[in-house]
């Protein structure tokens, strides 16, 4: 426990100084506090439909316009974006969390386990995630924010699987493993006390990994229409934008915004998973 | 190559269809009320004008038997699946769902494939010479504006591309993948066509660009450590021959197995890609058949999807050792 606890200050020490941490962390805290502020600002009730003046530009009384359903833009960015990361972040952390334990067992105990586990987890990570999801969604018809996380969820765990349980591989004849072995160790308390803390960086580069692949699935579907349809999300947003032909109308300010902070997103969730990658491979620190 | 290599990438390929088939086959069922109640609903719901009605209820009855076992249901699904038959599509009915996506599917096919070479030849060439000692320090500078269009996805790229450059500057259509029909291969038809699928193809090799480069920057790293680039050197070989022969090439193993691993997510974002631009692919129709609920077609899409990619990957690993030789003593 005394080394966990180092170990994570080394890496707090590490990462506090790293440019693409800061900056991947402001940019998320950034699009956090929408969220948090700007409800206390603009009423996000007028988020829904029908609740202002249709097709508005952006002016004093709209900061950033209405669209053709009778929304507030602004409050549907401020509402939006939290529902984008909450989804994101739960499908994440599910997903990793099983990736992680199937890495761990199967990467330690070996065998015919371990087998099926590494050749369904290559599998899965050659399917289209978006073939999948289209087939689940469509066929479940009124989705909401957890649902769809749960969905994404289910195609979220591979790379963890894959990543975890390389490491695993090399870790578990270690030294320091083997003498836990030899002293009468059982195998749990060795995969969780002994080489689980060694994985922590990896589990948390691929947790963010897996969270951005989550928006981004959550993203695919939403734009095809497969979203939820009375939550406002960034993904909807869009979807509602190209399919009043928001393109063409030159009406930007209703597409412009969520494609603006969406990309943000996915810029600020690059740079951290990049930072903590240079944190777990320290040969890729050297270079860059 | 052994034999035992290649039964086993079969094995895949067939684990990845038989996997496809399953879940088209189960999800439907999982979902709550009769699949063939859900058919009838939605023809009734658009006023049953669609032609054919009964012969797309027949077809559904007859296809799924539905006072069948489950097992022998789902045994006659896969053969079914297998021989491509899919059902009849709703919404482009009298066509069936198989031939529906067999007009779309080259369209998808050559722009993803052309699009993803160049990612792929591009972004690997600039990730190798971003590790390179002696490359000219503008390419180094290249290294942060590649990570952020790496972040960004497909589709959102597209956007934006779509926005500039074709409806801000008007230098390119808003969309479609030809002016007229081609019915015919001549220069002004390749042109046209050419025209109309720049766009799309540059969102997808801009969002392609940044994952290979870095990709092939981090694989360059490590071999640039190997003694063999001491020895290449010391021997007082051009750098060229030393940066192309022999770093870049075991460099580029890696590359090639995370291609086979992209494959699936990239088929996903140029699908997506598709629809923004209406090109007239397996995307922009999956985009009419989730408009107009043709469920038959959602999934034929899906499954085409799938193993168009398994294909892909099947051929990508056949393909591998020849560039590794190593695995044929294997």
């Amino acid at each position: 426990m005394h080394s966990l606890l180092r170990n994570t200050r080394a890496a707090l020490a590490y990462l506090g100084t790293n440019p693409k941490m800061i900056a991947g962390l402001a940019i998320l805290l950034l699009l956090l506090l929408i969220g948090v502020i700007g409800p206390l600002f603009v009423d996000i009730r007028t988020a829904e439909p029908i609740s202002v003046r249709t097709n508005q530009p952006p002016s004093a009384e709209h900061w950033l316009g209405t669209d053709s359903g009778g929304r507030e833009l602004l409050a549907v960015i401020i509402a939006g974006t939290p529902q984008t990361l909450r989804m994101g972040v739960l499908a994440g952390v599910i997903g990793t969390a099983v990736g992680v334990m199937l890495g761990l067992f199967s990467g330690y105990f070996g065998g015919w386990w371990d087998r099926i586990i590494s050749a369904v987890t290559d599998t899965m990570l050659t399917i289209p995630p978006l073939a999948i999801l289209l087939v689940v969604a469509s066929s479940v018809r009124a989705v909401n924010v957890e649902m769809m996380a749960l969905i994404i969820a289910a195609l979220s765990w591979m790379h963890a699987t894959r990543v975890i349980r390389a490491q695993v591989l090399a870790l578990r004849e270690l030294g320091y493993v083997q003498m836990a072995r030899l002293s009468g160790l059982g195998s749990f308390s060795i995969i969780f006390r002994e080489i689980f803390p060694n994985v922590i960086p990896i589990a948390f580069a691929s947790l963010v990994g897996a969270t951005s692949g989550a928006i981004l699935s959550g993203m695919g579907l939403e734009v095809l229409g497969l979203g939820p349809q009375n939550t406002p999300t960034l993904g909807m947003t869009v979807y509602w934008a190209l399919l009043y032909a928001a393109f063409s109308r030159g009406m930007w300010w209703w597409w412009g915004p969520p494609v603006i902070i969406l990309a943000l997103l996915f810029i600020a969730l690059f740079l951290i998973a990049s930072a903590l990658d240079d944190f777990a491979n320290p040969r890729l620190r050297s270079q860059s | 190559m052994t034999w035992g290599y290649v039964f086993r990438r079969l094995a895949m390929f067939f684990a990845v269809v038989l996997a496809a088939t399953t879940i088209n086959f189960i999800v439907p069922r999982l979902a709550p009320g009769d699949p063939t109640a859900a058919v009838l609903e939605q023809l009734l719901s658009r006023g049953q004008q669609v032609e054919g009605a009964q012969d797309i209820v027949d077809n559904y009855r007859a296809r799924f038997g539905l006072d069948d076992p489950m097992l022998v249901q789902y045994g006659r699904y896969l053969f079914n699946s297998l021989r491509l038959d899919l059902g009849s599509s709703i919404s482009y009915f009298p066509q069936s769902v198989t031939s529906a996506i067999l007009a779309a599917l080259p369209w998808t096919i050559a722009l993803l494939s052309v699009s993803t070479v160049i990612a792929f030849g591009l972004g690997s060439l600039i990730g190798a010479l971003l590790a390179w000692p002696g490359s000219p320090r503008a390419v180094h500078r290249l290294a942060p504006f590649l990570m952020v269009l790496s972040a960004i996805p497909y589709y959102l790229l597209a956007l934006i591309v779509l926005y500039l450059l074709a409806i801000w500057t008007g230098w390119f259509p808003l969309g479609g993948a030809y002016s007229v029909f081609p019915n015919g291969f001549s220069l002004p038809v390749l042109w046209d066509l050419a025209y109309h699928a720049f766009l799309p193809a540059l969102s997808i090799v801009l969002a392609g660009l940044g994952f290979w480069a870095l990709g092939m920057r981090g694989a360059m790293i490590n071999v640039l450590g190997e003694d063999y680039l001491a020895l290449a050197e010391a021997k007082g070989l051009t750098k060229r021959r030393i940066f192309f022969k022999y770093a870049m090439r075991n460099a580029m193993l890696p590359q090639v197995t995370a291609l086979a691993i992209a494959l699936g997510t990239a088929a996903s974002g140029s699908v997506l890609v598709e629809v923004a631009f209406n090109y007239p692919g397996i995307g922009y129709l999956l985009y009419n058949a989730l408009r107009s609920s043709d469920y038959f077609l959602i999934q034929g899409v899906a499954f085409f999807l799938v193993i168009t990619v398994a294909f892909a990957v099947l051929v990508l690993d056949l393909l591998y050792p020849l560039l590794d030789p190593r695995i044929q003593r294997l």
